[in-house]
């Protein structure tokens, strides 16, 4: 009961708050939910799913390029770009996931598959001059534009990013209770035990899969947009992987929560570490280093799980 | 469909140069308990292991109610209605002893709210009501051997085969599975047993089935398969002693 409540303010307060923030506070804030979202999108398949994408970049940049491209060549409003853009990534998605789990690779052999893929796009992105290579690509400026994704002030970007947060969330808690979540917990628990409990382990990983990168490429458009510039390595570079799967593994992969806690945690960290530690170039990343050592060290469930064995009698916690 | 049971001729399954099973012969009819033992590396756990579909067989045909199982997936083999546990308990550690057997429910029953009525059910009928909400990882290992079962059971298979399931527990927990066996055989469940504890096998199965370097060197009433030379030599000498 309390918890709901906390949750509802919790909410409100995001609904209510932003239009009164300095445009500073805004940014992180944006920032916060941007990274809870691409943590959200990553939990499915490496929190519930136990299978550690390093290369979630690749589907964010291809979110990121097909909408761009679509509204550079043929004016197409990126609210449906995104969608070209999802579909595009989850075909991607497919297509890497198959080669993998087909041929058995579990584990770190996944993650650097996963890592090999986002960082073998990216080397395409660099050396293709029609999507601009090294240079990146431009959004234009045409002040405000609802339709074309296009908003003059940041407050808008926060609360498109506020509901995409909220719907990876949504989407994860339909899942978790779901059937599907049965299963992608099973497979991540033993894949031997669930398939001889009948679970087709590599079509739950494939729909995992497809539901990740697809929400991962909607990041892709929302970044192309805020930012108004995109390259190769912004996108497809390890940066975007890591910053999905950070918040998700220290707030509590496998939660439903965990990925939005965790970058409320991280994010205000990570700003104020790049403030601090400006001019020494790495030094934050280092930093980043330290915490996930220290949070898969002490608390390998998380956030979320740290929370829930401090509360008397939840069995469940461990 | 139900019918002809487990039909297994011929078969063989190479390890590189190790011939761990070599052409092999059994059939198991709807309603048997048939016991495999024989010694430590005899391939017992390689026969489960071809049967429900993680490895396939290098030659030989492994039919199921009329239906070839070479080729499938261990997930399609159990939704045909054969399930079967490991000799090394593999729980799903970090969910609980009602989750573990839900993922076996979910394939019969699609609904989440009946695959928990119908896990709920199977839980207790294995003895484990009391552990229900219990994270498998805190189980002890008498109690993750009926879960085990538990699991095993809620796909609804025909014919389930236990690899082991009393290795390692005390006489009074021998004597419950024992007594879970014979409940699960009453529900129309038939049985395909790996067992050491050779009281227990002598006890249960209508059909011992003796498997030496690979090869079967004897089949039939336990009572006679106890008392064959040729299995006495092989390894049941100090068993049989035991039993007596």
């Amino acid at each position: 009961m309390g918890a709901r409540v906390l949750l509802a303010l919790g909410l409100a307060a995001l609904v209510a708050v932003p239009p009164l923030l300095p445009k500073y506070a805004l940014e992180v804030l944006i920032s916060i939910l941007f990274f809870g979202y691409l943590g959200a999108c990553w939990n499915i398949l490496g929190g519930y799913g136990g299978q550690f994408s390093f290369g979630h970049a690749a589907f964010f940049g291809i979110g990121a390029y097909t909408s761009t491209l679509l509204l550079l060549h043929w004016n197409v409003s990126p609210w449906l770009g995104m969608l070209a853009g999802g579909a595009l990534a989850t075909a991607f998605g497919l297509f890497a996931g198959y080669l993998s789990f087909r041929y058995g690779l579990r584990g770190p052999y996944f993650s650097l598959v996963t890592l090999a893929f986002a960082e073998m796009l990216r080397v395409v992105a660099v050396n293709w001059k029609a999507v601009g290579s090294s240079l990146g690509l431009v959004v234009p400026n045409r002040g405000s534009a609802p339709a074309m994704f296009l908003f003059a002030e940041k407050l808008p970007y926060y609360y498109v990013i506020f509901v995409m947060a909220l719907g990876a969330v949504w989407i994860t808690r339909v899942i978790e209770r779901s059937r599907m979540g049965y299963a992608l917990a099973a497979v991540r628990e033993n894949e031997d035990a669930a398939e001889a409990a009948g679970v087709d382990a590599l079509s739950t990983k494939l729909r995992a899969m497809a539901a990740s990168s697809f929400l991962t490429a909607l990041g892709g458009t929302f970044y192309a947009q805020y930012f108004a510039y995109i390259d190769p390595s912004l996108t497809f570079g390890p940066a975007i992987s890591i910053g999905g799967l950070l918040p998700a593994i220290v707030g509590g992969a496998g939660t439903v929560a965990g990925p939005l806690l965790g970058s409320f945690v991280l994010t205000p960290i990570s700003e104020v570490t790049r403030a601090l530690l400006r001019g020494r170039a790495g030094a934050d990343i280092m930093l980043y280093g330290l915490i996930l050592i220290l949070v898969i060290s002490f608390l390998p469930n998380g956030l979320v799980g740290w929370l829930r064995s401090r509360r008397p009698g939840a069995e469940r916690a461990a | 469909m139900s019918g002809t049971g487990l039909e297994i001729r011929g078969l063989t399954k190479r390890f590189g140069g190790l011939v761990a099973v070599n052409r092999f012969d059994l059939a198991v009819a709807p309603g048997e308990i048939v016991g495999l033992i024989g010694p430590n590396g005899a391939g017992k756990t390689t026969v489960f292991h071809l049967v429900a579909g993680f490895h396939g067989p290098s030659e030989g045909l492994i039919h199921f109610d009329g239906v070839s199982l070479v080729g499938l997936k261990p997930h399609a083999i159990c939704r045909h209605g054969l399930a079967r546990t490991f000799q090394l308990v593999q729980p799903f550690a970090g969910l609980t002893t009602l989750e573990n057997v839900m993922v076996g429910a979910f394939n019969r029953v699609g609904d989440v709210a009946k695959a928990r009525v119908r896990a709920a059910e199977i839980v207790d009928f294995v003895g484990l009501g009391p552990r229900r909400d219990t994270p498998a990882r805190h189980l002890t290992l008498a109690d993750r051997k009926r879960l085990e079962v538990a699991r095993g059971l809620a796909t609804e298979p025909r014919l389930l085969l236990l690899d082991e399931v009393m290795s390692g527990l005390n006489p009074t927990e021998i004597e419950a599975i024992i007594g879970l066996i014979r409940r699960i055989h009453s529900r129309g469940v038939s049985l395909l047993i790996i067992e050491h504890v050779m009281r227990a096998i002598l006890a249960l199965s209508h059909r011992l089935v003796v498997l030496h370097h690979g090869e079967k060197i004897a089949e039939g009433p336990p009572a006679a398969v106890a008392r064959d030379p040729r299995v006495i030599e092989a390894y049941l000498g100090e068993a049989v002693e035991e039993t007596r």
